[in-house]
């Protein structure tokens, strides 16, 4: 049997807004899908999201959804974490609302370990604003601030959010569905601070000036390029040095911050 | 919301004792990627003006692929029973 994604979906604004070939069509249905296998109840459920073509995402979806400012999607679903930890809080995020923007946010929220789930859906630009230069734009390639090429060297914030204290780090692409799946699952599952970067693509406002015109060319790209973190030791040193690993990078346990916060307040009522 | 059925399951006789799956795309919501069609490891679906259509609906191996990274939510794949 097909998946029904229409029973967590507002229907009657579908077709969504994002263009011909957009990757974030994909995460949707990959966080669908993961959340159905969960079995998670739809009142059990918060997406957050910032501002971007990704912050979209939650008016599509029939879950408790926030729309918040740029960059501050994550203070705002701590927020709800904190008044509502019941609550499994997922936010959706691009790459410059979440590391460009909001980059002080997410150190902190990293850094707090609070159960919380980011997924960041990387198209390597800022796909809304017009194409400019983002943090997770590539070395070298062309976007409508660098027409010459992007003269600085992109950062790899899954490093940032291991060395930040988030608790559960993972990459996958949207050429990797069963992958995007299977991490999204158990990012949501984990307890304490996950994130999930997505690479996907852009075609309209990074592909087409990059001599990658079609969605079809840019998940080839991933194809080609990506290789599970597992595979990448037994590749020769030059090789590995060129791909991009994806899979899971840490999967710990720590101090919860809305566990911690429980305990103080049950010590300061004298209910110890 | 109107899904069209762009090729009906035809019904096998012999050895084989499952049919062939169900394929429906949604031309409402298709916006013509091609993603669908490039990574279909089987070569059922064809691009036909800028839509997705199923073109050899026996070769296909239920994989589900074209499902899965449809980025509009207008492909659903409905395996054979039995």
């Amino acid at each position: 049997m097909a998946f029904d994604y229409d029973q967590y979906l507002r229907v009657d604004r579908l077709p969504h807004i994002w263009c011909p070939g957009c990757g974030h069509g994909i995460i949707f249905k990959a966080l669908l899908r993961s959340i159905h296998g969960l079995e998670i109840d739809k009142n059990d459920l918060m997406l957050v999201s910032g501002i971007g073509c990704a912050s979209r995402l939650p008016g599509y979806a029939d879950f408790n959804t926030l729309h918040t400012t740029h960059g501050r999607a994550l203070p705002f679903a701590t927020g709800i974490k904190v008044m509502k930890a019941n609550l499994h809080v997922i936010v959706t995020s691009g790459d410059g609302d979440a590391v460009a923007i909001g980059g002080n946010h997410f150190i902190h929220t990293c850094r707090r370990n609070i159960d919380m789930t980011l997924i960041v859906f990387n198209n390597s630009i800022y796909g809304m604003n017009g194409g400019q230069v983002s943090p997770t734009t590539p070395y070298g390639s062309f976007a409508s601030t660098a027409p010459w090429g992007n003269l600085s060297v992109h950062f790899d914030f899954m490093k940032l959010a291991q060395g930040a204290g988030a608790t559960f780090v993972a990459r996958a692409t949207t050429y990797h569905v069963k992958l995007l799946e299977k991490v999204i699952t158990q990012a949501i599952a984990h307890k304490g601070f996950s994130v999930v970067e997505v690479l996907e693509d852009c075609p309209t406002a990074y592909g087409r000036r990059n001599k990658m015109r079609g969605p079809v060319q840019m998940m080839k790209f991933w194809k080609d390029n990506c290789v599970m973190i597992d595979a990448l030791d037994k590749l020769p040193l030059e090789e590995a040095k060129e791909k991009i690993p994806i899979g899971i990078f840490c999967q710990t346990t720590r101090q919860e911050f809305t566990d911690e916060q429980h305990q103080v307040a049950q010590r300061a009522m004298g209910e110890e | 919301m109107k899904a069209e059925t762009t090729k009906e399951a035809p019904k096998k006789k012999g050895k084989k004792v499952k049919g062939p799956p169900q394929i429906v795309v949604n031309t409402a919501f298709c916006k013509g990627c091609g993603i669908c069609v490039e990574f279909c490891p089987k070569n059922v679906l064809a691009m036909k003006g800028a839509k997705a259509v199923v073109i050899a609906l026996d070769e296909c191996i239920e994989c589900m692929f074209c499902e899965l990274r449809c980025p509009d939510f207008a492909i659903a794949v409905y395996p054979a029973e039995g």
